[in-house]
């Protein structure tokens, strides 16, 4: 197993470093970074001190250099609107974005799982139609409109929940519900699918000659080798969703690192973005790579590779 | 039914519903076995044998219908069984190996984990005992070094090992009957015999009674104490093995035995026989005999009603009187 | 024996592939009415100028935030006027073209490029697969949402602009879903008897691969292309995609957030149409799938 994790680590670093490249490129994608740092109404010379100061005249290939080092030593410059590190900014808004995405990748597991389970001991059934309809939906909502509908009722209408902030843990509920809803159908499908498969398989008929009760032929015997693929894709759903927690972040004004980037992505505050993109890409190569490891442990037969 | 009777399943029909209408895939068989015995279900891919031992493990697909007269194991009534009784039976007193070694063991967990499940579904015994047990059923199939084996997973054992696991499994609680679904079909050549072998070398021991489910009747002559040759979901012949091999009186069972080479009765450099012709479509009502489509002595009346007919030895369903054996005689 | 009458010796009457296919497609509900929805929706997006009761740019302060017809508004603007005082309606009409353009033409960018890259790695293997992969991996490891917001501000939020950021971002699964089916094509034995005839590369390419491999690249672009009308929609709400006052449902939504409180229908029922373009999209994508796959879903 060594051999396969040392080289899924070296994937992983390889894109980092490609990834970390890229996002470095986006300060020059708007043309001058000194001009738009420096604001509409600079002059020429405003321009080419902050050009100085900042190091925007030396070659590029340096400034990623230089700038990577210190990214490396967790230092990301500093923000151009708040004037305060850069690191410092992410760190303080990264816990509500985590919270939110630890609970909302739990809501999805713990919804999708048992449904596509259900859906699976009896495909066609009504459970199988509902949970169908469910993933179908779905994949078709649009987050910002699915959190603003359950702002206007459960918040609004209803009066039972708070419609913004991160005060409290009832602040979560929503904003967990919309953000999970958005990795279940993938998840539930999966399962189904693992499900089915393995409730066909060979192993389970044997399992059931054994004189196995049904509990055990679908949890002990089935789920185990369905669940498999699915904790590798919950992982790289987490990654994904920690990045789209920008639109649910936005829609209930919960100041995460995603609210974070929003901001700073209004305000030309390109350093701030930059660090947020290279933590998001972070995020889901190290929960990917994660994943792999954990797959490689649940199968057997990786484990032993 | 005599008081050793094992086994007693009189008339089983099952039917499974299809798009195009119901597929009736065994219809009206009977067969019964005593302790220690051996009986061999014979016949090609499809006609049924699979369906009808997992019918008595009733371990059938959803959908589909089973229906007899009597179905009963030892004391009890297998058509009547609740659902917690049947689970009792499985794995304790009637087990079953299947023709896919490579699939059948589950990959999630250990040789050591699958085999302690079986005796711990059924006997209340501790871990250790269940090893033990474990270990030595191991060895008693062939196994080398079967303490350190307990720990492998199926996918580090080859076809021969893993069947040769599966049988341990099987026998972990000491069944009454065990269930042999073409145990060697997907084995090497060479492996087969073993395999072959040990089942039978086990049975005597363990004074087990099997159901031998095969397509070889090569197979066949060596292990059986008795004879069902399936067709089409029907037992065209059935009897003691050394009554039906030497005097095969359907004209199906002579076909399957001319596919064999048989020392002493095939000439060398000879042409072994096949029997023309497909397995008809079971879909839509079935009357008279299904091999009719494939039999060299078909007759207009094979598609009506066919009389059981047999020697004191056996018994077999032909329009003929002797199976037409005369005429097959007449024209060789 | 070979009796006609004989029930026995009936052959197997099987449909036709071809009436197999006709049958699936009839028989598929989920297909059906996607492609009913989309078509519906292409058809007032083609129409527009025609079918919109007023013109969606005509702002007027006189009759702000009318209600729809079903909360007592009038026939003039049967649903309602935002708060400028233009027609709901007739913006909504409008605003599937922007919807229907994004989406098809970036589908379509990402798909020229997707389907480059992941046919190259399936077609070549070696060097070319693990660089394909690599950037796979790459690609799928930034964040879209945050990323196409950041070019998008930075170059500006024209139509041209999100719809060139969104082709540019969407090619990973047309790559991974091309890679993988080019790979099972091409160790076919008919591939192999192109080649040994003589048969170049681009042929090989264009005559055998592709045409087998199509089925799947209309799946994906379908998928795609509802990918990219939600995420055009997002970056609108946000702000940072079309920009006022280009009628975009997205952008919407996020003119009718202010108001939500009081008139929910403002961001109701660009939502509700947007979901239902979705959807429709989603469904023909499935049940293309479906009854296009080999061995079909029963």
């Amino acid at each position: 197993m060594l051999p396969f994790i040392l080289k899924r680590l070296g994937l992983a670093l390889l894109v980092a470093f490609t990834v970390s490249f890229i996002s470095f490129l986006l300060l020059f994608l708007s043309g001058d970074p000194a001009a738009a740092l420096a604001g509409e109404t600079a002059s020429g010379e405003d321009i080419e001190a902050i050009r100085r100061v900042y190091g925007f005249d030396r070659p590029m290939l340096v400034q990623y250099g230089e700038w990577l080092v210190s990214a490396l030593q967790g230092d990301f410059g500093e923000s151009y609107y708040f004037k305060l590190p850069v690191a410092g900014l992410i760190a303080e808004r990264l816990q509500v974005t985590m919270i939110l995405g630890v609970c909302g990748i739990s809501f999805a597991l713990l919804t999708a799982v048992p449904l596509g389970v259900a859906a699976a001991i009896r495909p066609n059934s009504i459970v199988d139609r509902v949970a169908l309809f469910m993933s179908v939906a779905g994949q078709a909502m649009p987050s910002f409109w699915f959190g603003l509908i359950l702002i206007v009722v459960f918040a609004i209408q209803l009066g039972m929940l708070p419609p913004s902030g991160a005060e409290t843990w009832r602040h979560f509920i929503l904003p967990t519900v919309v953000l999970g809803y958005y990795a279940m159908p993938a998840i539930m499908r999966l399962t189904r699918a693992g499900m089915l498969d393995t409730l066909n398989s060979d192993y389970i008929r044997t399992a059931r000659a054994k004189g196995a009760g049904e509990g055990r032929v679908l949890f002990k015997h089935a789920l185990r080798n369905a669940i498999i693929p699915v904790v590798s894709l919950a992982a790289v759903q987490m990654g994904f969703m920690l990045g789209g927690s920008i639109v649910v972040e936005s829609v209930f004004a919960l100041h995460g690192a995603g609210y974070l980037a929003w901001e700073s992505i209004a305000r030309n505050d390109l350093p701030t973005v930059q660090a947020l993109i290279l933590v998001f890409s972070m995020f889901y190569i190290v929960f990917t790579f994660l994943a792999d490891v954990l797959n490689a442990w649940l199968d057997p037969r990786m484990r032993s590779a | 039914m005599t008081d050793d009777t094992l086994l007693e399943v009189r008339n089983l029909t099952l039917d499974i519903p299809t798009g195009a209408g119901t597929l009736h895939a065994v219809r009206g068989i009977d067969f019964e076995l005593r302790r220690g015995e051996t009986l061999s279900i014979v016949g090609e891919s499809g006609s049924g044998k699979s369906l009808t031992s997992l019918a008595v493990m009733g371990l059938l697909g959803k959908g589909i219908r089973r229906d007899a007269d009597v179905m009963r194991f030892e004391d009890t009534d297998l058509l009547t069984a609740s659902r917690r009784r049947m689970r009792a039976l499985r794995g304790d007193r009637i087990a079953m190996i299947f023709q896919e070694p490579m699939t059948s063991l589950n990959p999630a967990y250990t040789i050591g984990d699958q085999l302690i499940e079986t005796l711990k579904l059924h006997r209340r015994v501790s871990t250790s005992a269940a090893r033990a047990r474990a270990v030595e059923l191991l060895e008693k199939v062939g196994i080398t070094a079967a303490a350190s084996r307990l720990g492998q997973y199926p996918h580090q054992l080859s076809g021969g090992l893993r069947q040769r696991v599966m049988i341990a499994l099987a026998l972990m609680c000491e069944p009454d009957l065990l269930i042999a679904d073409e145990p060697t079909t997907a084995l090497d050549v060479t492996i087969q015999a073993q395999i072959l072998r040990l089942l039978v070398d086990l049975t005597r021991e363990m004074d087990m009674a099997m159901i031998l489910i095969t397509h070889d009747l090569g197979v066949v002559a060596r292990v059986a104490d008795k004879v069902a040759v399936m067709y089409a979901g029907e037992l065209v012949e059935t009897g003691p093995a050394a009554a039906v091999f030497e005097r095969p009186s359907h004209p199906y069972t002579r076909g399957l035995l001319r596919c064999i080479p048989q020392p002493g009765k095939t000439d060398r450099g000879s042409q072994l026989g096949t029997i023309p012709g497909i397995v008809p479509s079971l879909v839509g009502e079935v009357t008279g005999c299904a091999f009719r489509t494939r039999c060299p002595h078909a007759v207009p009346e094979c598609r009506a009603a066919i009389p059981v007919r047999g020697d004191a030895a056996h018994d077999f369903r032909c329009v003929h009187a002797d199976g037409a054996i005369s005429a097959e005689k007449e024209t060789a | 024996m070979t009796d006609a009458t004989d029930p026995l010796t009936r052959e197997w009457q099987g449909p036709t592939p071809r009436d197999m296919l006709v049958a699936k497609v009839k028989g598929h509900t989920g297909l059906l009415i996607g492609v009913g929805i989309v078509g519906l929706l292409t058809f007032v997006a083609i129409l527009a100028p025609v079918l919109a009761p007023h013109d969606p740019y005509a702002q007027s302060l006189m009759t702000r935030m009318e209600p729809p017809v079903f909360l007592g508004g009038t026939w003039e603007h049967p649903l309602g006027t935002d708060h400028l005082g233009r027609d709901y309606l007739s913006r909504l009409i409008y605003g599937a073209r922007v919807s229907l353009l994004i989406g098809a033409v970036a589908a379509l960018i990402s798909g020229l490029i997707g389907t480059a890259m992941g046919v190259a790695a399936g077609y070549f293997g070696g060097k070319v697969d693990m660089v394909v992969t690599f950037l796979i991996n790459v690609r799928l490891a930034m964040p879209v949402v945050l990323v196409a917001l950041a070019v998008v501000a930075i170059l500006g939020g024209s139509l041209t602009v999100v719809i060139c950021v969104l082709g540019l971002l969407l090619w990973d699964r047309f790559a991974v879903v091309m890679r993988a089916s080019t790979l099972q094509v091409s160790r076919r034995d008919y591939v192999a008897a192109a080649r040994s005839i003589g048969a170049s590369t681009p042929r090989i390419v264009l005559t055998e691969i592709m045409p087998n491999i199509f089925n799947n690249l209309i799946v994906v672009i379908t998928l795609e292309m509802a990918h990219a009308i939600l995420l055009e929609a997002a970056l609108s709400f946000l702000g940072l995609g079309v920009q006022p006052p280009t009628p975009s449902w997205g952008l919407m939504v996020s003119e009718g957030k202010n108001m939500m409180l009081f008139e929910p229908w403002l961001v109701l029922i660009p939502g509700a149409v947007l979901f239902l373009l979705v959807l429709a999209i989603n469904l023909m994508g499935d049940g293309l799938r479906d009854v296009t796959a080999p061995e079909n879903r029963s």
